[in-house]
Formats: structure tokens, C-alpha cells, sequence
């Protein structure tokens, strides 16, 4: 063979790290429901292992293992050893992609389009936003399925396009300028920062809202708010899916785009980047032009949450009207980058607000990137069982913390009888809203 | 090969049954280092019926068959001898019936330990053996083990539970054993035999477990110490005192260091010892006996006792114990599990001894356990690869091995023989007990086919 097995670049003390106890087992959702090794992450680690040892074959069923594995990371939470499992799994996945075991005429186009095109060029995906946009809004989407037309789409996309996430303009460019200033009335004695936000691709289409709310408790808290226009994408999406390379290419673009230096801070509020944009230093250790700023980027990237509980932030005064709220843990967020008690400590910290907790809320919604989409039926028995439990909180808010999550929480709850009227947000557009009523309520002299 | 699996396939229905490199692949091993071994498939059994058609076959294809659940053991136990059938009971996992009159659940092989005690908690029951693997473990790999777990001291262990088992012979009969009355003398006690045969004897497809009241209060304490005798006298005192907490365990300085690491619970990484202490039973008798603990360790120079105020508290120095081994496991990329166990008295001698071989061949080994019931983890950091390291491991290990024997203690406190501790069991048990072993597993499997090559050769 000519190029040689990725796998076998692979720091082999992490794979040996392993020592197949079986903790990680009741954690998996695809062990879980098959009660099958190969389907746990243990037996995923001995598969990586005996392919990197040139053992086993890399071959189809490697493949549909690694693309059967949600990438929740529930098992890295449970590792006694300390197991990087995410580097594995992104590697077996490159490997897969590189030897193109899974290779079909269509399968490629999507990924071409999406993986190569559409996310690697913000541009166009938000030209795609205007027109997925003009098509919801222009009644063509109710006049297709009023007539019925979406039978003519081919199977796949048919059962997904009731599922097409609605696009809500402006994208964050329309609502957050590039740099915002907090307001005179900040207290004096608090340190002030300067922090970048990150917007997001698929958040940026779907959720600017979440943006705003975002660089509104950043400015609530004393942060100078740096948006940069048109980012590029974080390059999460690629490393998951097999495209190391891309997602390296998309890691310089990020360095290169913001001034590290000059910041405190660099914020995100998707549980899915922030997960992976914390380990740039792995992706480009070998890039004697990027190493060292990736290591400065990677201990500058913050989840809103965690940055938020890191600078001791300020509890609103004004209180809550809302309802009961769940949190529902973004796996990324508390598996992938360990951000657990500070989301709820935000939630509680709002007066009125009261917070019921979620059974299994470390337990995967199904969505995982775009696991809804690839694994459609193991995807839906996963929000089911999600919903089940939203429903016995009684919560009439869900929060969560990741465009994905949200989406398919979304799409679940609207089609669900049992959760009619539960709205899904994000926390931070609950702490938001706690200090927007401040400023109301000031207004009209107290409440 | 393909014979057996044919044969095997109308048993349990194409679902059920695993024959693909990429299906078996990950049934090579248990929870055991270093050890794996390539089976020719694997079979998912749904009840004891299917169990006894699959031995049947076995035996008449003269194919080897090794019974597993969820391939947490830590002796080898599990792992596969080559070319067999892996017999895996993860899918018999009903709870059958929980019997509030007669204190008793009976549960299929595949239960999970954990959801046994919290079937008996909707009651307010109790199943007190807590294996360090309880939330994947199933009951039949702690029947076939004899699990014990951080509440031997008091409770007892799997064996102390265990009042009656479904088994099928290696000839496809079903037996019973026992019953749900405490007490029963007809004839010999050979559901007792079955536990921790660990699958040589017979497949346990039901068990039925004694229950108890579920304590009412329970109290946490966390002593740090100087000096491992200091511990140790406190654990003596303790028990001299008439009190019998239900978990006394340890932790030694490498052990702190590495669990304060891993954790950041907030352990003091100057001490010698830790010493994790837990008194449960009624409110009034548990705050006693807390105080008097607290009492006695500073009277044996405690640098510190901390007392968990809630529940909170309590689970954050139990997670101090509870993640020793992965802290330990953190340090280097092999990770060798010791377990062996002394009479209580001589526990500060052998943890002693533990530490002075690992200067004198210059290993890392951290050492925790249950001090009140003698039983040691002495947990060899170490990496396969390095086979000079790894030859002074297996030198040290047989210096701690004829130290325990020397002691009155037994190379397996609750892991089990399996492969790992083969070479040590004729060394403690002599010949002619070694002799009784191999005439029992002669007379219940003839053929030699169930787990062959476990426990012994």
C-alpha cells in the first residue's frame, strides 16, 4: 500500500490506554439498545485497534460501526482511564473516508456538496439560508406539500423534508455589530474583558437569535463583544465525518481570522464546535506555522457557560415570569468538553426560575451532528425516549445548548401531542431575557 | 466450524447469534489485561431452554463453551478459549419476581447488579454486595465469580445472598438449587459449589437472592493518617470497639496522589493513608457509631477526619475510593490488578511488604482495598511492551503472592481464579486439595468443555 494506515499514526498508548473494564458499556446509547459489543465504544476501541495492528480489514463493517456510533462521547465521561476516544473515532472515520470503503456515486455528492462546498465556503451556505428562506416564506414549501409534491422527492429526502429546519433572517450579521461596547451603567469595580463570539454556521442560519442573546450577556457582564463577519466554519463537522485535512484547513482560516493577542476570550455557545474548536493543538501539532497559536486558541475557546461561571458573572436581579425550565445537556458541552454544573448554575441563578431536573439528561437526543440525517431510525428511538422524559418534568421550557439539539428537539416537540406549547431555547437566551426585564422594569420604576 | 453454526443458528434465530470477524472481534477479552483470545461465535441464549440445546450441541461437536455477561471480570475468567462458543446472558435480564413477604427477588443471569438494588430499593429492600463494576456487571458474572464489593465487612458477599440457582448441567439437564426457605439441610449443598465455579461447573439461568431491610441512616467519614500502621491500629481499634462499619477501606500514598490528581476531591497528598469509613443502620446507632470512629482515629493520630454532612458530601469522598482504580489506571498504559487478601491482622504487614518490593524492583504499584476485611489491590502501573518491566512485574508479583501465602491469606480475595491466578491456586490450596478441585469439575463436566483451562489446568 502506498499511503500508509492512518490509524497506525495514531499514538498507540492511546488506544493501549484502553483496559476493556466495560464502565463506558451502560453509557452508550448503541450498546444500550443492541446489547452488542461491537456496538459499544470498548468494542469500537478493539476493532481501531486490531485495524491499526493490521489484524482486521478495514471494510464495510468497520465502517458502518464507526458511522454507527452516535460521537456523544458519554463514554469519555465514564472512561476510568482516561481514554481520548474522540481522537480514535475521528481517525477509524479518516480512515474509512481515505479508503472510500463506503463509497457510492450519491453518497459522495452529498458529502461533496456539503462537506466541501457548502461548509467550506460561509458564503454560500448563507447564500443557501436566503434560499431555503425565500422557498418557506414565498408559500412555495406549504403550496409543495399542500399538493402533495414532496412524494415526488427521492425516499431519503422525503421523510426528512418535514424535518427542514426553519431558516429565521437576520443571520447574526444583522442583528450584532462587529464590535459592541457594554453600556455606561457597568459597575466600575469589575475587571472588563474583550472576547470574541463565535457565530456558527448551521447557528448562524437557524439560531442568530441565540448570537444576540449571547454577546447580550457578554456586554450584561462587562465584555467587549468582537463579531467578525462571514467566520469560517470551525471544522467540527469535517473531522467527525472522515476529513482530517479539512478540518485542519478550517483551523488556520480561524487562527488566521482572529487576533488572539488582543483577546481575553474566544466564546462559543454550540456544544458541538466548542467541543472540537478546544483541540486545534491536536489537529495541527504537526504544522510548525500553527502549533504554537493553536495552543493559545485552544486555552482562549470558551463555552458562554463556562466563561460566564470563570468570571464570576452577575445573578439578574428582575424576576422570571417563565414556567417551569429542564435542562437538556448538550453532549459535546458535558461530555466533550466537561462544561456540566455551569449551564444549571446560570439556570438557578435567574430568581423565579425554576429548574426540574431531566432524567438521563446526559443521554443523547439523537441529533449528534448528523446522525438524524445518516441513521435516521436509531436517531428517532433516541428522541423518543429524550421526550418521554421532557414530557414527566411537566417543563414547559426545554434548554440546551447546541444548534443540533435544539433543532431536533424542536422537530420532536412539534410533532408530539403529549409537549404541545414546550419551547425549546437556549440557556443563555434565558439569562438574556432575565436581564432585558431588568432594564424594563427599572423603566417603569420598579415591579 | 460451520457444522456448529448451523447448528447453533435454529437455536437462538439468526439475530441471536454472532459468527462475523467484526462481531466476534470484541469478544476476545474481559476486563482483564493482556489477556484475549479469538472465539468462533458468539450465542445470545433468551432462556434456560436454549441454554441446554446449546450445550447439547456443544457437546456433541466437542466445542468448548465460555459463559459471559458483560466481560467485566478481572481474573480471565470470561475470556475466550480459542475456537469456542462464547455464551453470552446479557439478554436473559428480566427480574422474574420481588417477594416483599419472603425479603427475596429472583432475577435472569443478565441482570445488571445495580438494577437489582434498585428493584429492592421500590420496596425499601436492600442488595448489599456492591462489586466495584456494579453498574455493568450482571448477576450471573457475580454468582460465578462470588463478587464481593466495599461492603464485605458487614454484608458479606454474592455467596451470602445467593439462597437458590437454576443451572444447566454441561449435559443439557436443568437443575434447581435451593430454595426461598433460610433454612434447608436435604441433602448436599450444591448450589454452593456453583458459586464462583466461575462456569466450569454449569450455566447459572436464575438466581435467587435474600434481600434485606434497607438501612435507614448512614454516615461518611475520611480519615488521613502518617503512617499505614496508624491506619491500621485505627481499623483494629475500631472493631475492638464492637463496631462494624459496612465499608472500611484504603487507599495508600501513591494512590492519594494519583486519585487527588485524577479528582481534585481535595485528599491530602502528604498522607500516608486514607482510611474511608461508613456506618448505616438506624439513625441513632449510626450517629454513635460515627462519633466513636471519629473518636478513635484521632486517638490514633489522624491528621484529619472529615465527616460527610449530606449525601452530597458522602458521595464525594466515596468517590475518592470509587475511583482509585481509574486514577490509577491513568498513569501508564498497562494497568495490573492485584487481589490479594490476608487475615485483617496482618494487613499493615503485607501492605508493608507491597511497597518494599515495588522499591526493590523498582516498580510503580499503588495499593487500596478493603481494610476491614483484609482484601488488597495492590495495582501494578506498568506497559506490556516493555518486557523487561514486565518480567520484573511477574517477580514481584510471585513475591507477594508467597508473602500472602505466608500470611494465612488467599491469592484471590474476590476476583476469582480465572486465568490470571492459576499459576498461585495449587501453591495455596496443596496437593490434595488441588486433586479435590479436579475430581468435582470431572464429575460435573466429564467432557472437560465448560470454561476449559480456568481455575486450573
Amino acid at each position: 500500500m502506498i499511503n500508509t494506515n492512518l490509524l497506525q499514526h495514531l499514538d498507540y498508548s492511546v488506544l493501549q490506554q484502553c483496559m476493556h473494564c466495560g464502565m463506558c458499556l451502560p453509557t452508550c446509547p448503541t450498546y444500550d439498545e443492541t446489547l452488542r459489543e461491537r456496538h459499544s465504544p470498548r468494542g469500537r476501541i478493539a476493532m481501531i485497534r486490531a485495524a491499526a495492528d493490521g489484524q482486521v480489514e478495514v471494510d464495510r463493517a468497520f465502517a458502518e460501526e464507526m458511522y454507527y456510533c452516535l460521537g456523544c462521547l458519554a463514554c469519555q465521561s465514564a472512561c476510568p482511564a482516561g481514554v481520548n476516544y474522540a481522537e480514535l473515532f475521528e481517525h477509524a472515520r479518516a480512515e474509512v473516508e481515505r479508503r472510500g470503503v463506503l463509497n457510492t456515486r450519491r453518497r459522495n455528492f452529498i458529502r461533496w456538496i456539503t462537506i466541501r462546498v457548502l461548509f467550506m465556503h460561509p458564503r454560500l451556505l448563507e447564500a443557501l439560508g436566503y434560499g431555503l428562506w425565500l422557498y418557506q416564506r414565498s408559500g412555495l414549501q406549504w403550496l409543495l406539500r399542500k399538493l402533495r409534491l414532496t412524494r415526488l422527492l427521492p425516499g431519503k429526502l422525503r421523510a426528512l423534508e418535514p424535518n427542514t429546519p426553519r431558516v429565521r433572517l437576520p443571520y447574526s450579521a444583522g442583528r450584532i455589530k462587529v464590535l459592541e461596547q457594554p453600556s455606561g451603567k457597568i459597575d466600575a469595580s469589575r475587571r472588563s474583558y474583550r472576547v470574541a463570539l463565535l457565530t456558527g454556521c448551521v447557528q448562524d442560519l437557524l439560531y442568530a437569535r441565540v448570537n444576540r442573546a449571547t454577546a447580550d450577556v457578554l456586554l450584561a457582564n462587562g465584555c467587549e463583544v468582537v463579531t467578525p463577519r462571514h467566520q469560517p466554519c470551525c471544522g467540527s463537522l469535517h473531522a467527525h465525518n472522515g476529513e482530517l485535512e479539512l478540518a485542519r484547513e478550517l483551523a488556520r482560516r480561524n487562527l488566521d481570522r482572529f487576533d488572539l493577542d488582543r483577546l481575553d476570550a474566544v466564546i462559543t455557545n454550540a456544544g458541538g464546535c466548542g467541543s472540537h474548536l478546544k483541540h486545534y493543538g491536536g489537529l495541527l501539532a504537526g504544522d510548525p506555522d500553527y502549533a504554537r497559536r493553536a495552543e493559545v486558541w485552544d486555552r482562549k475557546v470558551k463555552d458562554i457557560h463556562q466563561w460566564l461561571v470563570e468570571i464570576d458573572f452577575r445573578p439578574p436581579t428582575a424576576r422570571f415570569a417563565a414556567d417551569r425550565v429542564t435542562y437538556d445537556q448538550s453532549c459535546h458541552l458535558g461530555h466533550g468538553q466537561r462544561v456540566v454544573a455551569q449551564p444549571e448554575q446560570i439556570l438557578r441563578s435567574i430568581p423565579g426560575l425554576e429548574l426540574v431536573p431531566l432524567p438521563e439528561a446526559d443521554w443523547c437526543c439523537g441529533s449528534a451532528g448528523i446522525y438524524s440525517i445518516t441513521q435516521p431510525e436509531q436517531a428517532a428511538k433516541l428522541l423518543q425516549r429524550k421526550l418521554r422524559h421532557i414530557e414527566s418534568t411537566g417543563a414547559r421550557t426545554v434548554a440546551s445548548a447546541n444548534p443540533g439539539c435544539l433543532l431536533q428537539l424542536e422537530n420532536g416537540i412539534r410533532q408530539d401531542p403529549q409537549l404541545a406549547g414546550v419551547r425549546v431555547v437556549h440557556s443563555v437566551e434565558l439569562l438574556a431575557a432575565a436581564y432585558g426585564r431588568e432594564l424594563r422594569v427599572e423603566g417603569v420604576g420598579g415591579w | 466450524m460451520s457444522l456448529l453454526i448451523d447448528q447453533l443458528r435454529p437455536i437462538v434465530g439468526q439475530q441471536n447469534l454472532l459468527s462475523t470477524a467484526a462481531d466476534v472481534l470484541p469478544y476476545s477479552f474481559d476486563g482483564t489485561p493482556v489477556l484475549h483470545q479469538r472465539a468462533a461465535c458468539v450465542v445470545f441464549p433468551t432462556s434456560a431452554g436454549q441454554v441446554a440445546d446449546i450445550l447439547k450441541v456443544a457437546a456433541h461437536e466437542g466445542v468448548p463453551v465460555v459463559t459471559r455477561g458483560s466481560g467485566t471480570g478481572l481474573s480471565g475468567g470470561s475470556v475466550p478459549v480459542a475456537g469456542c462458543v462464547v455464551l453470552c446472558l446479557v439478554q436473559m435480564n428480566r427480574i422474574l419476581e420481588l417477594d416483599a413477604r419472603n425479603l427475596t427477588i429472583r432475577v435472569e443471569p443478565g441482570v445488571i447488579t445495580q438494577k437489582i438494588d434498585e428493584a429492592a430499593a421500590t420496596e425499601g429492600l436492600f442488595y448489599p454486595p456492591d462489586p466495584g463494576s456494579q453498574k455493568i456487571s450482571t448477576i450471573g458474572g457475580n454468582v460465578a465469580e462470588n463478587s464481593g464489593g466495599l461492603r464485605g465487612l458487614k454484608y458479606g458477599v454474592t455467596r451470602d445472598y445467593v439462597m437458590g440457582l437454576e443451572v444447566v448441567l454441561a449435559d443439557g439437564d436443568v437443575v434447581r438449587l435451593g430454595n426461598q426457605c433460610v433454612k434447608d439441610v436435604a441433602g448436599y449443598n450444591l448450589r454452593d459449589l456453583f458459586i464462583g465455579s466461575e462456569g466450569t461447573l454449569g450455566i447459572v439461568t436464575e438466581v435467587l437472592l435474600k434481600l434485606l431491610p434497607r438501612p435507614a441512616a448512614r454516615k461518611t467519614l475520611l480519615a488521613s493518617f502518617h503512617s499505614l500502621e496508624a491506619a491500621a491500629e485505627t481499623v483494629s481499634a475500631i472493631i475492638a470497639a464492637k463496631i462494624i462499619p459496612c465499608t472500611l477501606e484504603f487507599l495508600d500514598q501513591q494512590t492519594i496522589r494519583c486519585v487527588e490528581d485524577f479528582s481534585h476531591v481535595g485528599l491530602p497528598t502528604e498522607a500516608a493513608a486514607l482510611l474511608l469509613m461508613e456506618a448505616d443502620g438506624p439513625a441513632t446507632v449510626v450517629a454513635d457509631e460515627a462519633l466513636a470512629m471519629e473518636r478513635i482515629a484521632r486517638d490514633h493520630q489522624a491528621i484529619e477526619v472529615q465527616t460527610a454532612r449530606d449525601q452530597e458530601e458522602a458521595a464525594r469522598l466515596l468517590s475518592a475510593r470509587r475511583s482509585a482504580l481509574s486514577a490509577l489506571a491513568r498513569v501508564r498504559p498497562t494497568t495490573i490488578l492485584e487481589d490479594v487478601t490476608v487475615p485483617r491482622s496482618e494487613l499493615a504487614r503485607m501492605v508493608a511488604f507491597v511497597a518494599a518490593t515495588a522499591n526493590k524492583y523498582n516498580l510503580r504499584i499503588g495499593t487500596f482495598g478493603h481494610m476491614g476485611d483484609g482484601n488488597l489491590h495492590p495495582t501494578f502501573l506498568t506497559d506490556e511492551r516493555d518486557t523487561d518491566q514486565m518480567q520484573r512485574v511477574e517477580q514481584a508479583l510471585d513475591e507477594i503472592v508467597t508473602k500472602t501465602i505466608d500470611l494465612g491469606g488467599t491469592v484471590t480475595g474476590e476476583h476469582g481464579v480465572g486465568l490470571a491466578k492459576k499459576a498461585f491456586l495449587k501453591q495455596q490450596l496443596g496437593d490434595a486439595s488441588y486433586r479435590l478441585l479436579k475430581m468435582v469439575k470431572a464429575t460435573f463436566d466429564p467432557h472437560g468443555l465448560l470454561n476449559p483451562g480456568k481455575i486450573f489446568d
